[in-house]
């Protein structure tokens, strides 16, 4: 023990027990006010283990998206009923989580504790980077060694919003928010133009250091979001044109890529070396936007946007 | 940045191991969807700490990790506002069905 260790003892104890409330709170609330609680500190804890990109990224999704997304959501549910203790329930989860944790650790932690911390596997991707197209790794590895997993990973965006489109019942209409906080109106009137201005910077700086298309799209999404609920931004209408086409651009453009790569060069989205950097910077730009919309038509989202 | 000792990675990593098994709990006691979510989402964060725990044993920290975990975030969220929906139309097709003939509880 020394100080060294301080800061991440003070960083773990401080996220458990905010879980823990955010779990076992009172009321819904409080646990989801907690749950951003979380948020925030899981973003220090990504900076205090060295990923600035993740740290961001949480920061704009998991402590603010999320959020908003789960607030929106509890005013349409019914406070839930008072909790009655069940003591078969609790003990027999409890047990089941002690198996499983000395499970864990009788079969990884205990055998080898210092093979865990071992610094014996030789990073492919510092001696990839210098065809790469990019110079920051994380970007490296996301739009060009493993592009695939982000071109997938839209996909996923995109099968979220098909499906959240297929849920909304046909014939109620949602009510709108008549009253909206004069203050969030003011706030966002400032936040808005800063949001924009970072997430173009985040975006543009993703090729030489921490930020990207994940960070800057879900910045933007965060100013959408709350133009939307203060109803300075009127309904994205899904039937109009411009809303599918940047909903589904970070795709096309990447499945574009995908052939051409693959029909006049290497293979599937091996992008040829002279040409690396400008075609990340065009994914990540389509893809920003794609992820910016995306995001708020998910967290955001009434009957006007989606289904009209 | 320093590098960081090999106890404090040890530490997280158990954090990690004690933030899925306390989100495990939550799911398995709890009855509010909502906090079920809640529960869901910090499994996750246990999941993702552990791998950016294990990004931190190379001195620049493993990239490919890295990518894999804002991947990750994103599709949570993905997957988050679907379940939020699909609560929510569960509730509202309950309701349907419950009020029946009667509309005119609305929210």
């Amino acid at each position: 023990m020394t100080v060294e260790l301080l800061p991440d003892l003070v960083l773990c104890v401080l996220l458990l027990v905010v879980a823990w409330s955010a779990l076992f709170a009172s009321t819904r609330r409080d646990a989801m006010a907690l749950f951003v609680a979380f948020g925030m500190i899981v973003a220090l804890v990504w900076a205090r283990l060295g990923a600035p990109d993740l740290a961001l990224a949480e920061a704009a999704i998991g402590a603010g998206l999320t959020g908003v997304l789960l607030l929106r959501a509890a005013r349409k549910l019914p406070v839930s009923s008072a909790r009655r203790f069940d003591y078969r329930r609790h003990l027999g989860a409890l047990t089941f989580i002690v198996v499983a944790v000395s499970g864990f650790a009788v079969s990884i932690i205990l055998p080898s504790p210092a093979d865990i911390t071992a610094n014996n596997i030789d990073s492919p991707v510092a001696a990839a980077m210098s065809d790469s197209g990019v110079s920051h790794q994380v970007t490296a590895v996301l739009l060009n060694f493993r592009a695939w997993d982000t071109f997938l990973e839209l996909l996923v965006l995109l099968f979220a919003i098909t499906g959240l489109r297929q849920l909304f019942p046909i014939e109620k209409e949602s009510l709108e928010p008549a009253r909206t906080w004069q203050l969030l109106v003011s706030w966002t009137r400032t936040l808005v133009p800063l949001l924009l201005l970072v997430g173009g910077y985040l975006l543009w700086r993703g090729s030489s250091g921490p930020g990207g298309a994940f960070q800057a799209g879900a910045l933007l999404a965060a100013g959408c979001v709350m133009l939307r609920i203060t109803g300075m931004l009127p309904p994205l209408h899904w039937s109009s044109f411009a809303v599918r086409g940047s909903v589904c651009a970070g795709t096309l453009l990447f499945l574009c890529t995908a052939v051409l790569t693959h029909s006049l060069g290497a293979g599937w989205l091996d992008y040829p070396e002279a040409h690396a950097g400008t075609l990340i910077l065009m994914i990540e730009t389509l893809a920003t936007l794609s992820i910016a919309i995306i995001l708020t038509l998910l967290v955001a989202g009434e009957r006007k946007d989606l289904c009209s | 940045m320093s590098s960081l000792a090999a106890n404090s990675i040890i530490l997280y990593l158990l954090v990690a191991v004690a933030l899925v098994m306390l989100g495990l709990y939550g799911l398995l006691v709890l009855k509010d969807p909502i906090r079920r979510l809640i529960a869901i989402n910090i499994m996750g964060s246990g999941t993702f700490l552990t791998m950016i725990a294990f990004a931190r044993r190379q001195d620049p920290p493993d990239p490919i990790l890295h990518a894999l975990v804002v991947t990750g975030l994103v599709v949570a969220i993905s997957a988050t506002a679907f379940a939020l929906r699909l609560i929510l139309a569960a509730r509202e097709s309950r309701e349907a069905a419950t009020s029946g003939s009667t509309e005119a509880e609305d929210e």
